[in-house]
């Protein structure tokens, strides 16, 4: 009961968190692409409630102001800062269009919530915009991986003979490869400069490819063994056609272990996406991911100075965890 | 021994499979290293296809690969485009510097692994272990990357340990002693990654199966004949909990030079990983082919050993009773 109510909680997290994604045109003050080349490293703008005219309610910010040793705060004049404000253009779903975003203050100054990376562009906006790119690659690569290995696992376990033998000789295969290497290997043959969003599919098209061995083994031992159950036999008595034991009788018995597999594969296939594009073979700028928005920190300097750009890491964080939660109340 | 022979062979035909993928997906890219040359106005095309004639990328592809696979039979992995040397001995010296790392850093995650999995599943349920079980599960679930940079920002920030590469550049000065401990040094930080990154699997592995076999009823038998604590686990329970860690160590014996790719490149140790990298961004082929089947051999081997040893710790398999698949 106890693990029925976690796994509820889980699920609403993980639904909020991937809303918030969605919705990162409305939620991102602006857009992805966005440079302000004045404004190059700029920490996360402070809110103040108190000002020169005393408390307000409604939190304001101060412009940034390059100085010698970084910036400070343009005491001068307070942006109040300002729910659904008119700015840049969207599309949630890409079909619904809307230029209103969920809060914003007055030019010249800017409101960002996480600093901005080296372009002078809005880590908040980013970390947002990117999240799409990032999980929408684990979850397409989770689906792609797990319906071939259902398709797999399902014709080997209930085929058996020489089928399952070849399929699980592949199988063997696949896993013996080094999939890090492979994945390099399969990237270094293919073009190096193609669209971002060419690249994308590309990538969740080899990630999701390369890992479907392990689940399909585990779909085939579950069908293997719904298979021999005795109301199947008995099903199998009566007249009933292959199709119908499937969809009935075997086919339901492996959606735990799918599921189970989803809510571990999904972190996993999203770190595998921020490790290809941190080392610059995935996602490609200026379309932001987690992973190349992390790359930035490859230079020392950069990762020491500037603690607001590992944000992207603590989303990879906090969604692998959550992930990895739901995975071990499925599994118990 | 049948058994292992089948293995064996089974091994052998998997790495040639690999090979032949790799073959059949350089065939199917359509660039090439000479591409970037052809931009080039002072590289005559005449040049190019000289060179490319030279490298043997003019000839169809089962001649390449036949003439490659011939190579290879006499240890020569083929010929790397942009460092203008042999593979082989090019991926050695890396290979080593990376069997360094991850060795220390594999026996170091066992280490610790171990004698924590097997002492938390003798207090579970109990709060210091939901206290271990709790970290685990948040560690498990960091990915790589996140531990790789956090390390990293720590150890650049305090400068407690030497960062980037593998020794310093007073290295040549320092007397024998010195020249070890440099390299010690360099090798803490990606250690500790890699550690921080294996030792929670390693941990819930252990106790998961060290508590499934405490749970058995021959071991509460055993506790009623009066089997002291020490020696029902060390005699009793551990030997049949061994398999399934085993089977995980053999995994970790697999992915000695494939596992450490991502650390190996961000805290600039010079193994196998960044070479790679290099020659995917200049598409030196058989640089990248060499090592993926350098790798591969590994991962097969590795697998091989863990057969070799549940061989020798498990009597079912030995005698044939089951398919330890």
């Amino acid at each position: 009961m106890r693990n029925k109510r976690r796994i509820r909680y889980l699920l609403v997290a993980l639904a909020v968190s991937h809303l918030v994604v969605v919705f990162a045109g409305f939620i991102a003050p602006c857009d992805a692409k966005q440079q302000d080349r004045s404004l190059p490293y700029a920490p996360p703008t402070r809110m103040h409630f108190v000002g020169a005219s005393g408390f307000h309610f409604r939190p304001f910010v101060f412009a940034s102001l390059a100085d010698a040793d970084g910036y400070r705060e343009d005491r001068t004049r307070e942006y109040p800062v300002h729910f659904f404000v008119k700015g840049s253009s969207y599309a949630v779903f890409g079909m619904i269009k809307s230029d209103v975003h969920l809060f914003g203050v007055d030019a010249p100054a800017r409101f960002m919530l996480l600093g901005a990376d080296a372009f002078g562009r809005d880590e908040f906006s980013r970390l947002l915009w990117g999240g799409q790119i990032s999980l929408a690659a684990g979850l397409l690569a989770t689906l792609i991986t797990l319906t071939t290995a259902a398709v797999i696992g399902t014709v080997s376990g209930f085929h058996g003979g020489w089928v399952d033998e070849a399929l699980m000789g592949v199988s063997e295969l696949f896993l013996s490869l080094p999939w890090l290497y492979f994945l390099l290997g399969v990237r270094a043959f293919l073009p190096l400069h193609v669209s971002p969003t060419g690249t994308f599919f590309l990538l969740i098209g080899v990630i999701g490819l390369i890992g479907w061995a392990r689940p399909a083994r585990l779909v085939r031992g579950v069908v293997l063994s719904a298979r021999n159950r005795n109301y199947v036999s008995a099903a199998r008595g009566f007249g009933a056609s292959d199709l119908y034991l499937l969809r009935t009788h075997i086919l339901p018995a492996t959606f735990s272990v799918l599921l189970t597999q989803a809510a571990m594969l999904v972190p996993l296939y999203v770190a595998a996406e921020a490790t290809l594009s941190f080392f610059g073979l995935g996602v490609s700028e200026p379309v932001p991911s987690w992973g190349n928005m992390l790359a930035a920190l490859q230079h020392y300097s950069v990762l020491v100075s500037y603690d607001w750009l590992l944000a992207p890491a603590a989303a990879l964080v906090v969604t692998s965890v959550m992930y990895g939660m739901l995975a071990d109340a499925l599994d118990s | 021994m049948k058994y292992l022979a089948r293995r064996a062979i089974r091994a052998f035909a998997l790495l040639i499979a690999v090979s032949v993928l790799c073959f059949l997906f350089t065939e199917m890219a359509p660039g090439s290293f000479f591409d970037e040359m052809r931009l080039n106005p002072q590289i005559s095309p005449e040049t190019i296809s000289n060179l490319r004639s030279r490298y043997g990328l003019d000839q169809p592809l089962v001649e390449r690969y036949g003439h490659w696979l011939l190579a290879v039979a006499h240890g020569d992995l083929g010929y790397s485009i942009a460092y203008n040397a042999p593979v082989a001995p090019l991926l050695w010296t890396r290979a080593l510097n990376t069997l360094l790392l991850t060795t220390t850093a594999m026996v170091l995650t066992w280490l610790i692994g171990v004698p924590l999995g097997v002492w938390t599943a003798t207090w579970r349920g109990k709060w210091l272990d939901r206290i271990v079980e709790t970290g685990n599960s948040l560690l498990i679930s960091i990915p790589e990357i996140v531990i790789a940079l956090g390390l990293l920002a720590w150890a650049v920030r305090s400068r407690a340990v030497p960062i980037g590469g593998m020794i310093s550049l007073s290295h040549d000065d320092l007397s024998g002693w010195g020249k070890l401990r440099d390299v010690l040094q360099h090798l803490l930080l990606p250690t500790a990654i890699l550690v921080l990154a294996g030792v929670s699997i390693v941990v819930r592995h252990v106790r998961a199966s060290v508590g499934e076999v405490l749970d058995a009823p021959f071991v509460r038998a055993g506790r009623g004949l009066g089997i002291g604590q020490v020696r029902l686990l060390f005699r009793h329970v551990l030997p049949v909990a061994a398999s399934p860690g085993i089977t995980l160590f053999g995994f970790s014996i697999a992915s000695l030079l494939s596992g450490s790719l991502l650390v190996e490149v961000t805290t600039g140790w010079p193994g196998l990983g960044p070479l790679l990298l290099e020659a995917t961004f200049a598409r030196d082929l058989y640089l990248v082919i060499g090592g993926i089947i350098f790798s591969a051999v590994f991962l097969l081997a590795g697998n091989f050993i863990a057969d070799l040893l549940l061989m020798a710790s498990d009597p079912r398999i030995r005698t044939g009773g089951v398919n330890a698949e």
